[in-house]
């Protein structure tokens, strides 16, 4: 799941008390339904930040359970005690520094088998652990079920059954959240040899940790370079002989420990599931099944994905969201009744015709900032995000990445990318934080710059759709241009832009049909975010621009682009709408609407000015995310780039159409 | 064979053996396999009985054929060696492998075919004559072991090994259970593979798939 934070928050609490409360910290693979459970814990109060120092964001929301004030904290998605990317990293550091009272294990009861072995990583690592098997009600559908009791007792932790989306297990949890006690447990035994090179390493250790000793020499035997780092700090003059005999093991070991070790763990775990998990064997499949099976078959996969876009981006949120919603809001409310009042209002309070104009003159805050944000901007990305929500909740988008895996292996991409591309047709600058989801820098480097380049974001998008629909031809040749321009760009960056192929792997959860609940918290957030962001660049963009007006920097900045506008065709009432165009992609487009309403513009004119103003520098609040996570050089770069490729192909398509008479 | 060739011997009974199994010569001219009836190694091989020589031609008796026959064997053998583990090419792998050839016998020639998994050709292409090994797993039926390329949609194997040079995708395969001993079934090959370990899903390239090796 994808989350967006607000601004790195200190540890919250509504009442500005948190030492004394429990910690609860929920743990497990992705896709158990962590955030599904810590919704149904917390309800509200929850916030969501950067956790200090990384750009991975962890949930933490606050309780009363039974008198006793609890924190929940949602952790990124972990498969192993050892980390291998930025999430387990964090997920890791809240288990290791934060000490939590309470770990929430947390996995699918489907597949115990292979997720029970970071269960046992915990408890031997000496965590407080509950184990909560979710997803019941699913597995028992299959055939599944599962003997709790005995597992409970074999584990020697609380073992909870629950489908926390059905909040079926939830009182039980609440009850061993508030009155669990660390007490005995069960230990499990490796191999001889194992052990026996386990407790050489443990007999040097002194120190105490938060963690068993154990678990830390598996740790360093596994060349963990964090754990290495604490032990040594903890240790001072004695981790030399440490070090020494964890790099003796590690040699006599070093054809297969891992495996070996995850052979061990799997041994465990048959044991401790003998007697406790059955399946049945035969089964039908069920509709989610089905439509899995077509949904990653190209010959009734791509159908499938026209199929959405068309219903889902065309009418959804095209259509219905940029046409008849906009039309209301904008038309109806906003130039109907709320700006003429305003504007009544300011001019009866304000005396002063230049302070006047900055609120209600033709780039006013009101008449253009919020008319803009709230009345083109919202409902299209209100539109777009619960469209996207609904694919993400009901599980297609790792098949949609399987299905184009190949074709963006050749722009130098995997198809993991297709989520923050997908997402880019609603906001780029969204998408370009998610790029962070992308595992080499090349990867996320390419995936920037396609997203600043090619992708027109869903206001964009609307705006442009509405534009160039009263010319058909017009919007066959942008949208041919979009495609072809983002393939060349994509295989010329894939041979331009240095480091290693990625690889391909990808869970593929169960399809299912989406959860309304689930779909709109996802929504909302998403929402949320997209306001605080853009608003203030809103009413910044309206207060520049007045500026730039009454200071006639604007009308001298369009006489110096209107030889740029001239060489590709276009009227120099289009500069305008560059001009917007930096400040906000849409405002841009939406700068278009205008002049082709006042009838300024024709079908050839339209076309290349939507191509250009498309392919054109990103918006500010794209640009500045592009440099946090980026870097300055790079973000600059690609700036360069794409305003010089959006101007030269704006006029390479003048010539052309021109040339040809297309249009 | 109770008594051990010299290894002048071995060089020339897999010269002869090239000559008439792989080339129809049923008779060589002396010269051909630089051989002279006054060298102690010509003495070799007629005392016991290997070659005979008619006219200044020689020709392999059976039992001289049968020992060829091994010797060529175990020298493409050492060939495969030499590339497939060893990693040596070209001239320097052709020398190693004729040092290396007078190794393999006394079983040590099934081990290293087993080890290479029964390899019908030698890195020149040319054929390995099997051992018994080789009729022995073919007959038993195992297939060895192959990647999860070679499996066809909805069959399931076992997974063997898993062969890769980079420590964390090992781990992540690892951790989407793909562990030995686990079934496996391929579920679809196109565009990309999709396979199912336990209840679980997932999808990989093929440069991924290549990687997993699967016990069918």
């Amino acid at each position: 799941m994808l989350k967006f934070g607000k601004k790195p928050a200190c540890i919250p609490s509504p009442d500005g008390a948190c030492d004394c409360c429990r910690k609860v910290a929920l743990v497990g693979n992705p896709n158990v339904g962590k955030s599904v459970l810590f919704n149904a814990l917390t309800g509200a109060y929850v916030t969501v930040s950067n956790y200090p120092g990384t750009s991975v964001e962890v949930a933490r929301g606050s309780v009363v359970i039974n008198d006793v004030s609890c924190q929940i904290i949602d952790t990124p998605g972990m498969y192993s005690i050892l980390p291998i990317t930025e999430e387990e990293r964090v997920a890791r550091e809240i288990l290791l520094h934060e000490s939590p009272d309470v770990v929430l294990h947390v996995l699918d009861a489907r597949n115990l088998e292979r997720m029970l072995s970071m269960t046992i990583q915990l408890i031997e690592a000496g965590l407080p652990v509950v184990l909560v098997i979710n997803i019941m009600d699913e597995a028992e559908r299959m055939g599944i079920s599962i003997d709790i009791p005995l597992l409970q007792e074999k584990l020697g932790i609380p073992v909870v059954g629950a489908a926390a989306a059905k909040k079926r297990g939830l009182p039980e949890l609440k009850e061993i959240i508030v009155g669990y006690e660390r007490s005995k447990r069960a230990i499990f035994g490796y191999g001889k040899r194992l052990e026996a090179d386990l407790m050489e390493i443990i007999a040097l250790m002194a120190g105490s940790y938060t963690i068993s000793k154990k678990s830390l020499a598996l740790l360093l035997l596994q060349r963990d370079e964090e754990v290495a780092g604490i032990v040594r700090e903890t240790e001072g003059a004695e981790y030399a002989a440490i070090e020494e005999k964890v790099r003796e093991k590690m040699f006599a070991r070093r054809d297969s420990f891992h495996l070996e070790l995850s052979l061990e763990r799997k041994a465990v775990v048959k044991g401790l599931l003998d007697g406790v998990f059955h399946a049945s064997a035969n089964r039908t499949p069920v509709f989610g099944e089905r439509l899995s099976g077509w949904a990653v078959r190209p010959l009734t996969g791509v159908p499938l994905l026209v199929a959405a876009l068309y219903f889902g981006l065309y009418k959804f949120v095209g259509e219905f969201g940029a046409g008849t919603l906009v039309d209301f809001l904008e038309g109806t409310v906003l130039e109907g009744y709320f700006n003429p009042w305003m504007v009544s209002l300011v001019n009866k309070v304000v005396p002063w015709e230049i302070l006047r104009e900055l609120f209600v003159g033709e780039y006013g805050i009101i008449t253009l900032g919020l008319r803009y944000a709230v009345g083109i901007i919202l409902p299209i990305v209100t539109t777009f995000f619960l469209f996207f929500s609904i694919l993400e909740d009901s599980g297609y988008f790792p098949r949609l990445a399987l299905l184009v895996d190949r074709l963006f292996k050749k722009i130098g991409l995997t198809g993991r990318a297709v989520i923050p591309m997908v997402l880019g047709f609603g906001c780029d600058t969204m998408a370009t934080m998610v790029t962070r989801t992308l595992e080499t820098v090349r990867e996320r480097v390419i995936a920037t710059l396609l997203l600043a380049l090619a992708i027109p974001c869903s206001a964009q998008l609307g705006v442009i759709l509405a534009l160039l629909s009263k010319f058909p031809g017009a919007l066959a040749v942008w949208s041919a241009c979009m495609l072809l321009i983002f393939l060349l760009v994509g295989l010329l960056a894939s041979r331009v832009v240095p480091g290693e192929s990625p690889m391909f792997y990808m869970e593929l959860p169960p399809m299912r049909l989406p959860q309304l609940s689930n779909v709109l918290t996802k929504t909302y957030s998403r929402m949320q975010w997209y306001l605080i962001e853009i608003l203030p660049l809103f009413i910044l963009a309206s207060v520049l621009l007045w500026l730039g007006k009454i200071t006639n920097f604007f009308q001298t900045l369009v006489s110096w682009m209107q030889p740029v506008m001239a060489a590709i065709g276009l009227p120099k009432e289009t500069a305008i709408a560059f001009i917007f165009g930096f400040f906000r992609r849409d405002y841009g487009a939406a700068g278009l609407y205008d002049l082709q309403t006042k009838g300024l513009l024709d079908a050839r004119q339209l076309t290349v000015a939507a191509v250009t103003l498309t392919l054109f520098i990103p918006c500010i609040a794209q640009f500045l995310v592009m440099q946090k996570e980026r870097g300055t050089k790079v973000a600059f770069a690609i700036g360069v780039f794409v305003s010089l490729l959006a101007f030269s192909s704006g006029y390479l398509l003048n010539e052309f159409l021109l040339l040809t008479g297309i249009l | 064979m109770s008594e051990k060739l010299s290894e002048k011997a071995e060089e020339i009974l897999e010269k002869l053996w090239m000559e008439v199994e792989e080339e129809g010569n049923v008779f060589t001219d002396l010269e051909k396999i630089s051989l002279s009836p006054d060298e102690p190694v010509f003495r070799e091989l007629t005392d016991l009985a290997l070659i005979e020589v008619k006219e200044g031609r020689v020709a392999l008796r059976p039992e001289g054929k049968e020992e060829g026959r091994k010797i060529v064997r175990r020298f493409r053998l050492a060939e495969r060696l030499m590339m497939d583990v060893f990693n040596i090419r070209g001239e320097a792998a052709r020398e190693k492998a004729c040092q290396f050839e007078h190794l393999l016998n006394e079983g040590v020639d099934t081990k290293v075919c087993t080890l290479l998994n029964h390899p019908s050709t030698s890195p020149h292409g040319k054929p390995i004559p099997p051992g018994e090994c080789c009729v022995e797993a073919q007959r038993s039926g195992n297939l060895g072991v192959v990647p999860l390329t070679e499996l066809k949609p909805n069959e399931e194997g076992e997974i063997a090994y898993i062969q890769t040079e980079d420590n964390k995708k090992m781990q992540k395969l690892m951790a989407m259970g793909v562990l030995p001993g686990n079934c496996i079934r391929l579920k679809q090959t196109f565009p990309s593979y999709i396979f199912s370990v336990g209840f679980s899903e997932f999808a990989i390239d093929t440069s991924m798939a290549r990687e997993i090796f699967v016990r069918r």
